[in-house]
């Protein structure tokens, strides 16, 4: 084998695509050369299914049956990529060695993404997997040393709050007794969030690795991978991958020969958000209800079954081999002062492009968003950007030249969080924007504190007033007290972040808020009770097509002469509005 | 245990470094608000009303959670903490009925309190009500979701202390309540009555099911005869009510009172416990005698544990002594003996009992032993928190009330009879009886200190004339589970019965703390109403059972022997097992 097609599909089943292209290469000979493999996502889930040509580092795109044919006739055969098919954003494969300034990327954690079969564990190790773990072994370090390391590196919690590594491992490793735990958190539940996932389900070795490297710098003998039960792919991913390391020996008793034993198993989580929170995640693994407990102490002290407890979260882990690998100095070298290393996020909503991307530290978020993201769909204008999920804030586009970093984006009034990232144009409205992330916390809220239990429901039922056009001056004030008691006296971060989405945008976008409660209009017309869609005559010509589209048959009229809508069928879709080619349909 | 240096609000103090802020600022004279937090109970830190601020972060930090550490200095009071927690206060009452007019806890709400410290003056937020209807299966308490406030202390007290697990946090969210799991009712789950939760409510979502009107109809009603026993621990209890100093000895006060409300003859359920003594003493003395092999012996006077032990432990039963409670022997015998002496038929009188316990109201219809009379042997079981309120709406001025006594003979107690109040004292009383009945002879020292006090479980082996009689006490239902498994141990290895004697009781502290006393209770009530009772023991001069010379004469003229026919007709009653869910 001299080459390998590495097939990236939605899904789980090998398709007649897969089968189509083992075909095509059987025809023309070249089946003992190139090796085909179905693995995860390259990234860019617009544009599945993609495959990446490997050692060229080439990804295409838009594999129809013609297409194979011409990228196997003229880049297999005449050795000349076929530039029409590439695809621009996830073409460069950025090595880990040479930072590849113009494409903006640059990974660790999704360093094997698209490149291994993930569940061959083989694949994972040629491309210096569990090395990280076999230096520590091998050179006899000590667990201060693995500390000390990750020290030196700066890594950070990349489950949102970003509390140095080091310190929650040393916190774990100086508490006397020899029944720890290393919990993995696989919970991830923010909506348009899957970068745990993707993780996962394409890598998760490096998750396993990160895991044992954890086990011996802290003690610990068991680890726990907490993961929703939601993730079948994954868990069947990392169950393959748990036996193959136990086979070789990279977990379970004597890891490598040396005295040093450690091994991993799952827990299924139901899909409550709040088990992503360390304390109710625990609560959980002990098979009780899932609800937050107040710290002190903190589960690095006194965690699972009362035992010592290290919690991070899966792009946490799967960092750290590499940094024992290559070593702290090299990373600390990535990304900002104060937050080290890359990000991963999950880049939506309105870009052109949108994906999995991976950054470095200190990348500004408009460079990501027109750079990566490649800009607006339809040229429409961006009006801001949400990051942090539900517990997150809105960004305006005054603010995108900040470079990303856990302090700057909290400064803003928002959070890194797990990576979310939501962009938002001209035709998003804030108090839509902030109903929505707010519906999702009220529902996920545990119940178990009153500010977040009733503070929550309020904040929802006050936005739902404003959009409805029923609100009066006196509820924004209303909003910011809520918003301040939830944030100080909500016993965990999902309720202490709850009202972020909202004060955020009320921060922002003031003006929207007060053209909802004084003019009792939507400017995007997604609020629909503040919205009438109506057809001026002057410039109809009577072509129908509103009417053919109407789904509720709402509009009527004679061809060739202005067409009316009924008012009380209306159910403001704003369908009308779009298609009409004469700008006829007003929207008021 | 280490002392640490702390500020609060500007001033520095020293206190003992196992202490929550919350707990050192109370020390200090510094009341930090909660709804949530309470001394007998782990913190749930659900409310937010106690946010304080420490200096170092920029987050509020929860005072009944956080322990205090060396050199942390602590902001307890000042504007923006105010406005926090009325916002936080304010949430909690959108989510509460203003129904407090015609609520039972009116003037002895926590929240009503705080509300009125707070001055809210008006509503600034929207009332959004749980839509739920109150939960009445039981015959001892009501649930009603709509007054939760779901500070959980119920759900701690159920599962933790009691280790019941009767109640559990449903749902997510706003839609969140406390009820048992599984879509239940509390009659049909392992609920065993003891109302803790009731005594651990902040507001009035857990109450006693209140029968003052069924008392109150009862003393109407000309044809029927009125009589009342008092249960030891309420005499030191009542006064809190009115003011007294806690674990004050009301007795003759009560009586005076029950009198001017219309009762016909005041007893004593003390007298009923004298009685169980000789009976139960008896079945100790006859196993250690003639069946060693059955022992040990289960005290069964309290209700809920009787419940317990048929719910969680069936394969006991056997060793439960079949004595009836004080309080139900006491009954029959009003409705027997006193019937017949008075010219009444039993269905004739109008029995009322006043106990400290909500269980006591599911006990009276428990089997059919409770209808030994003929007819039901208790009518109404009131609590000590529901006579409370009847006085006070009966206009009587009980501070004023002179001390009388009880009538005879039911009315007359041996100090022995009232320790039954506190934990061990069943124990410690039927120990003085049995001693005298082995050896015909006055145990030397009759205070037994080793069954006393508030550890959970105390064991003790007491020496009658060589025999080594091996006893132990649990309180606190969540206690018993250690016993009872050394037991089933034994039984199964056939290794010998590490215990002769056993006595439970479902109420940490004992009767004096149970779950219709008045409230605000932790240790420091708990060791002064025991004080009281064991103050009212040695007022007595005749302090074991065997010595009331009107259970002498009981048994003389009426009942005959311990154990005997009549007794055992009357005064015994069976077991049997429950499941724990009845759906």
């Amino acid at each position: 084998m001299n080459r390998y097609i590495f097939l990236s599909e939605p899904g789980n089943r090998s398709s007649d695509l897969f089968f189509y292209i083992q075909k095509a290469l059987a025809e023309k000979g070249l089946d003992k050369k190139i090796g085909l493999v179905r693995t995860q996502n390259v990234g860019f889930y617009s544009s599945m299914p993609v495959m990446r040509v490997i050692p060229d580092d080439i990804v295409y795109k838009d594999l129809t049956h013609e297409n194979i044919n011409r990228i196997i006739e003229e880049h297999f055969i005449h050795k000349k990529p076929v530039t029409q098919l590439l695809h621009k954003v996830a073409s460069p494969y950025v090595r880990l060695e040479n930072r590849n300034e113009y494409y903006k990327q640059f990974r660790i954690v999704l360093r094997n993404m698209g490149c291994i079969d993930p569940e061959n564990i083989r694949d994972y190790i040629k491309r210096d997997g569990y090395r990280g773990l076999e230096k520590i072994l091998k050179n006899k370090m000590t667990p201060d040393d693995v500390i000390d390391e990750l020290k030196i590196s700066g890594l950070r919690g990349r489950g949102g709050a970003g509390f140095p590594t080091w310190k929650k491992w040393k916190l774990t490793q100086e508490v006397p007794g020899d029944e720890k735990y290393v919990i993995c958190n696989a919970d991830e539940g923010d909506p348009g969030a899957y970068m745990d996932r993707s993780t996962l389900e394409g890598d998760p070795h490096s998750i396993l690795e990160g895991m044992t490297i954890a086990g011996f710098a802290v003690g610990s003998r068991q680890g726990y991978i907490y993961i929703r039960a939601e993730y079948p792919l994954a868990i069947k991913r990392l169950e393959i991958a748990i036996s193959q390391a136990r086979e070789l020996g990279l977990l379970g008793p004597n890891i490598l020969g040396t005295d040093f034993s450690f091994d991993i198993e799952l827990r299924w989580g139901a899909g409550a958000f709040v088990c992503g929170e360390e304390t109710a995640l625990i609560a959980s693994i002990e098979g009780n209800r899932g609800m937050p407990r107040p710290r002190p102490p903190y589960p690095s002290v006194k965690g699972l079954w009362d035992k010592p407890s290290v919690i991070n979260n899966v792009e946490t882990y799967a960092n750290v081999p590499v940094i024992l690998d290559k070593g702290g100095s090299w990373f600390a070298k990535i990304g900002t002062e104060t937050s080290k290393g890359t990000k991963v996020f999950a880049l939506t909503g309105k870009t052109k492009n949108s994906g999995l991307i991976e950054v470095p530290m200190g990348m500004t978020l408009r460079e990501i968003i027109f750079d990566i993201g490649g800009g607006i769909k339809d040229n429409k204008k961006i009006k801001a950007v949400q990051t942090g999920g539900p517990s997150g804030g809105v960004i305006p586009e005054s603010y995108l030249d900040t470079p990303v970093s856990y302090e700057s984006l909290q400064k803003l009034g928002s959070i890194m969080g797990s990576g979310g990232m939501i962009v938002m144009d001209e035709d998003d409205c804030m108090v839509d924007v902030s109903k929505y992330y707010l519906q999702f916390a009220v529902d996920e809220s545990c119940g178990k504190c009153s500010p977040c239990r009733i503070g929550g429901k309020q904040l929802y039922d006050l936005l739902e007033k404003i959009s409805k056009g029923s609100a009066v001056d006196q509820d924004l004030d209303r909003i910011k007290r809520i918003g301040q008691a939830m944030l100080k006296a909500s016993l965990c971060g999902l309720g202490q972040n709850t009202p972020n989405p909202v004060l955020s945008t009320l921060k922002y976008f003031p003006e929207e808020y007060d053209e909802h409660i004084r003019m009792k209009k939507c400017r995007t017309g997604k609020c629909k009770d503040l919205v009438t869609y109506l057809i001026d005559p002057d410039k109809c010509i009577g072509c129908s097509l509103c009417a053919l589209r109407c789904p509720v048959k709402a509009i009527t009229g004679e061809k060739k002469k202005p067409y009316f809508i009924h008012q009380d069928m209306c159910i403001k879709c704003g369908e009308c509005y779009n298609v009409c080619k004469f700008s006829a349909v007003k929207r008021d | 245990m280490s002392i640490v240096n702390i500020k609060i609000n500007e001033r520095t103090y020293q206190v003992n470094e196992d202490l929550s802020i919350l707990e050192a600022a109370r020390l200090m004279q510094v009341k930090i608000p909660t709804l949530c937090s309470h001394p007998d109970l782990s913190q749930s830190a659900a409310c937010g009303l106690c946010v304080v601020k420490l200096k170092g972060t920029s987050k509020m930090i929860r005072a009944c959670a956080t322990p205090v550490e060396e050199g942390m200095e602590i902001t307890t009071h000042d504007a923006e903490l105010f406005e926090i927690r009325k916002t936080v206060l304010e949430l909690i009452l959108s989510n509460h009925p203003n129904s407090c007019l015609t609520c039972q806890r009116n003037q002895e709400c926590e929240l009503q309190r705080l509300a009125a410290e707070f001055g809210i003056r008006e509503e600034s937020f929207e009332k959004k009500l749980r839509d739920k209807p109150a939960d009445t299966s039981t015959t001892s308490l009501i649930l009603d979701p709509v007054k939760c406030i779901g500070c959980g202390r119920c759900v701690e007290v159920c599962q933790k202390v009691q280790n019941v697990f009767a109640l559990e946090f449903i749902g997510r969210g706003f839609k969140m309540r406390i009820a048992p799991a599984g879509n239940i009712t509390l009659n049909e789950s392992p609920c065993i009555k003891c109302g803790q939760c009731s005594a651990h409510c902040p507001v009035g979502a857990i109450v006693e099911k209140d029968e003052t009107a069924a008392v109150w109809t009862g003393l109407r009603n000309e044809k029927l005869y009125p009589v009342v026993q008092i249960a030891p621990a309420t005499r030191v209890a009542l006064g809190e009510a009115f003011g007294l100093e806690t674990g004050t000895l009301v007795t003759g006060k009560m009586y005076a009172l029950l009198r001017r409300l219309g009762f016909k003859a005041v007893f004593d359920t003390s007298f009923g416990a004298d009685l169980t003594i000789m009976e139960e003493a008896s079945e100790l003395v006859d196993l250690l005698k003639n069946h060693p092999d059955h022992l040990p012996l289960i005290t069964s006077c309290c209700p809920s544990w009787v419940d317990y032990l048929e719910k969680f432990y069936p394969d006991l039963i056997e060793h439960f002594s079949t004595a009836k409670s004080p309080h139900e022997m006491l009954g029959v015998m009003a409705k027997t003996y006193f019937a017949e002496k008075q010219g009444l038929k039993a269905q004739d009188i109008f029995m009322t009992s006043i106990m400290p316990c909500t269980s006591k109201k599911y006990e009276i219809t428990r089997t059919d032993e409770m209808f030994a009379s003929g007819v039901q042997d208790i009518d109404v079981v009131l609590t000590t928190r529901e006579l409370a309120r009847m006085t006070k709406a009966s206009g009587i001025d009980f501070l004023s009330l002179p001390d009388e006594d009880a009538d005879n003979i039911l009315g007359e107690y041996t100090g022995a009879g009232v320790i039954f109040g506190a934990t061990g004292g069943v124990m410690e009383a039927a120990l003085r009886t049995a001693y005298y009945f082995i050896t015909g002879e006055k145990l030397a020292n009759i205070d037994v200190q080793p069954v006393r006090g508030l550890t959970g479980i105390k064991r003790a082996e007491i020496d009658i004339k060589g025999q080594k009689v091996k006893t132990a006490v649990a309180h606190g239902i969540g206690n018993v589970h250690v016993l009872m498994e050394e037991i089933r141990e034994a039984r199964r290895s056939g290794k010998p019965m590490p215990y002769h004697f056993i006595e439970v009781m479902a109420c940490y502290g004992g009767c004096i703390s149970g779950g219709g006393q008045p409230y605000w209770v932790n240790n420091e009530v708990r060791k002064k109403r025991t004080a009281g009772v064991y103050q009212d023991d040695k007022n007595h001069k005749l302090r074991m059972s065997h010595e009331n010379p009107f259970i002498q004469k009981l048994y003389g003229t009426y009942l005959g022997k311990p154990l005997g026919e009549k007794s055992k007709k009357l005064l015994h009653t069976d077991y049997k097992p429950r499941p724990l869910y009845y759906k």
